[in-house]
């Protein structure tokens, strides 16, 4: 096979795949609360027998079988023969898991396989449950056969379903014009949906007009022919009722339940009326139908699939650009200085270029940007297979999904947020009885909630279980040698601990504290894209842990300062302002250098101490940047303030990876390369070093 | 050149469906994602053979099918039906409602070039 062939096997499996995930979590979703949603089971069976086709196109057996299997037990599910339980839900739920991993397998090496004879077992297993008992037969019913003939299997089943749940049958008649009628249908199907289910779409010619399309839709509805008629509002219209809640309408039954909604004929457009339209309504609603709200079939097929690397291309040209126009910027300061003629009209093209450039940036920065929600729904899952192995009650409230990120981090974010939700689920939400012995209510609940905040985005895991206790904290941290005895460290200190490399993670720690498991790896992942994690905890009620995380990575506006003779970045969006140092500002406060700003008191870091630079000292440490991440304050000490610009990141590669405080490097377009501070890196760095002062 | 419409919702099954033909012969390809689009192209192009898939949201393909046979314009017009191993019932209806072949998933490209080759001439 070929590698692109490959490429494309796995980007449209991925898509699949998601989108199965999405589906199960909502389809879960609905055993408890006993809601039915047929278009959704449909839904997913129709993707689990689009992946097996895909998977035995391009030869992959073991894929097509599995799905194969699945598709079986979802097609017995949409047909009613089986019903929706929560082992279903969790045998879907690990039989894509096992597809997920084939899928996984096979990017690395198209030969991989492994053994799904458990997936099929339990399928099988499945498949063999008690059958649910047959349905009537639908002949007896006032439709006609060229209409029954044309429904699937499932069709058949939703009419029985829809029949057993005492709803109406309608059969309305419509005509679209051929230039119009995708439009004006999707339009009527989705008001239909709003009342109750479409069943079948059946389209037929007109014959005496051959520019429009007759259409007859069967759906199944609580509301009465005339009733669903007003709420459409579709002229020339014709709605049958083919069986009423009180039994089926037979064959040939005079129009006693017929209501002629309106004096006017059926107009000739209007299909003509068969002989099963002996109950039938003609309704001439009064309002033209607009062409309504964008509502379309064809949106599905309008999107491309791009590999992230060339857009990370594009970013990057996007940067030399702007690089190139700032060098061009500073070549028209210097004519406007030497007093060249037309310094001036070359300004106003570098504005009219400036403009243009940040347009196309914010475009291709619009492209790399993703909704979290991609990240929140594969937690779902997670959550519910946990809750279940740990014999708890959970929910998952998510919020903010529609919130976007660049794709990369959200990938990252991943394996941190995972184990985020992993140590809330195991040891901060009690057991059932522990909660009830409480007087909690007995599910508890993990959120997942995200927001923009400027420049930021933050993202939220919280849950109501036992909490932290900071007390514990201190004699684990004083254990272990991280904290002196005597040393009175504040809240955030002591949960600060938790993030160390070395603290402790025996069980007797987990059980009270029941963080530190790997939270040190938590946070370097985080720190790694330029983020701030946080924790909040009060005992009894529960844990908040907020990630502060940067849009993007891709381009960033930069603040250039000077320290010690050497130039760094420090990205804008976490500047807040800058301060002129005057003598007498800087107070010493045990041992640490902190200054008053606006009757809060800020610490300073010195970053020439921090990495031990040697050098020029005349103009030493006449400015104060103040940068603030999330809710946190510092003031970055120093020398000179050397102006603002466009930058693009560069990591430092995985061997300098250790290096704290450094978020990249970036090019500045004179051929020189500058390091780029990590703001937030160095916040939570100061907060570790200093303790509870002035943050 | 003979005309084909392939009406398929999955966007890979159709291109490759459309990728088997191209290999077969040079054909005027028409693509649909989807019923109603379908139906747009059917009235615009007189197609000389439709290839549908079955499971399609909104407009299924027996529905398409339905509208191609009761329809004087493209009665004639040969239709292949492409289903899944399962949908028995189906592929039956479809066979009664008039198409001419039917094709199950997954198939082999001969397979499908043999039968768009035995309808086509």
């Amino acid at each position: 096979m070929s590698q692109q062939a490959l490429e494309e096997f796995l980007a449209e499996s991925e898509e699949l795949l998601e989108k199965l995930n999405q589906d199960l979590a909502v389809l879960g979703e609905g055993v408890d609360s006993g809601l039915e949603n047929p278009d959704l089971v449909n839904g997913i069976f129709r993707d689990a027998h689009s992946f097996k086709g895909l998977a035995g196109m391009f030869g992959f057996n073991d894929i097509a079988d599995l799905a194969h299997h699945l598709e079986n037990l979802l097609d017995n599910l949409r047909l009613g023969k089986i019903d929706l339980t929560n082992s279903l839900v969790d045998c879907l739920f690990d039989s894509l898991e096992g597809l997920a991993g084939l899928v996984r397998g096979k990017a690395e090496n198209p030969d991989f396989t492994q053994d799904i004879s458990s997936y099929l077992a339990r399928i099988e297993h499945l498949l063999n449950g008690p059958p649910v008992e047959q349905e009537d037969p639908l002949s007896e019913l006032n439709i006609a056969s060229s209409l029954l003939d044309v429904l699937t299997e499932y069709e058949e089943h939703r009419l029985q379903t829809n029949l057993k749940q005492g709803h109406n049958i309608l059969l309305l008649k419509v005509a679209f014009s051929l230039m119009t009628f995708d439009t004006e249908l999707a339009a009527l199907t989705e008001a239909v949906k709003q009342n109750g289910e479409v069943i079948s779409t059946l389209p037929g010619s007109d014959n005496d007009n051959p520019e429009m399309l007759a259409f007859q839709i069967l759906c199944g509805t609580e509301d009465s022919p005339e009733t669903l008629g007003e709420r459409l509002t579709i002229a020339e219209m014709c709605i049958d009722i083919v069986a009423s809640a009180q039994g089926a309408v037979p064959l040939a039954m005079p129009a006693a339940a017929s209501v002629e909604a309106d004096a006017q004929p059926v107009p000739a457009t209007a299909p003509t009326p068969g002989p099963e339209t002996s109950a039938a309504i003609a309704i001439a609603a009064t309002k033209e139908t607009p062409a309504q709200d964008g509502v379309t079939a064809r949106s599905l097929t309008s999107t491309v699939r791009v590999d992230i690397g060339k857009l990370d291309y594009l970013m990057t040209i996007v940067g030399e650009l702007a690089l190139a126009k700032g060098a061009i910027a500073q070549l028209c300061t210097d004519m406007q200085a030497q007093g060249v003629a037309r310094a001036r009209d070359l300004e106003k093209a570098i504005h009219a270029l400036d403009r243009r450039l940040n347009e196309l940036q914010n475009g291709v920065m619009d492209v790399r940007m993703v909704p979290v929600r991609q990240l929140f729904d594969k937690m779902n899952r997670i959550v519910r297979r946990m809750a279940q192995e740990l014999g708890k009650k959970i929910k998952l409230d998510i919020r903010g999904g529609d919130t976007e990120l660049d794709k990369l981090i959200v990938e990252d974010l991943t394996d941190p947020l995972m184990h985020i939700i992993r140590n809330a689920l195991d040891h901060g939400i009690e057991t059932p009885d522990r909660r009830a012995a409480l007087s909690k209510p007995e599910v508890g609940t993990i959120t997942l909630c995200a927001s923009q905040r400027g420049n930021h985005v933050v993202i939220e895991v919280g849950d109501d279980g036992k909490g932290i206790d900071p007390e514990i904290l201190r004699l684990k941290g004083v254990e272990a040698g991280l904290i002196a005895e005597e040393a009175n460290p504040g809240r955030q200190e002591l949960f600060s601990l938790l993030f160390h490399p070395g603290f402790s993670t025996k069980e007797e720690v987990s059980e009270f504290s029941g963080r530190g498991v790997g939270m040190d790896v938590v946070k370097n992942n985080i720190s790694a894209l330029s983020g701030l994690i946080e924790l909040e905890s009060e005992v009894g009620k529960g844990t908040l842990m907020s990630l502060t995380l940067p849009i993007t990575l891709a381009i960033i506006k930069a603040l250039v300062v000077r320290i010690k003779g050497t130039d760094y970045a420090l990205p804008l969006n976490s500047v807040l302002e800058t301060l002129m140092l005057e003598p007498g500002m800087v107070q010493t406060i045990e041992g640490r250098e902190v200054m008053e700003l606006r009757k809060q008191t800020l610490s300073l870091l010195h970053i020439d101490k921090l990495f031990q630079l040697q050098g020029d000292e005349s103009q030493s440490g006449q400015f104060v940047v103040v940068a603030g991440f999330a809710d946190k304050r510092m003031g970055i000490v120093v020398d000179e303030l050397r102006g603002q610009q466009d930058v693009v990141i560069k990591s430092l590669g995985k061997s300098l990876s250790f290096v704290k405080g450094i978020a990249g490097a970036a090019d500045l377009g004179n051929q020189k390369t500058i390091l780029v501070l990590d703001v937030g890196g160095l916040i939570s760095e100061t907060l570790q070093l200093e303790g509870a002062v002035g943050v | 050149m003979k005309k084909i419409l392939v009406a398929e919702d999955s966007s890979t099954m159709r291109s490759l469906i459309v990728a088997t033909l191209e290999a077969m012969d040079d054909f005027d390809l028409f693509e649909a994602a989807n019923g109603f689009e379908a139906l747009r192209i059917l009235p615009r192009e007189k197609v000389d053979l439709l290839i549908t898939d079955i499971n399609m949201p909104d407009i299924n393909g027996l529905e398409l099918l339905s509208f191609v046979r009761t329809n004087p314009l493209y009665e004639e017009t040969p239709v292949i039906i492409v289903s899944t191993e399962g949908s028995v019932r189906d592929r039956e209806k479809g066979l009664k409602l008039g198409a001419n072949a039917y094709l199950v998933k997954p198939f082999k490209p001969e397979e499908l070039q043999q039968m768009v080759a035995g309808l086509l001439n």
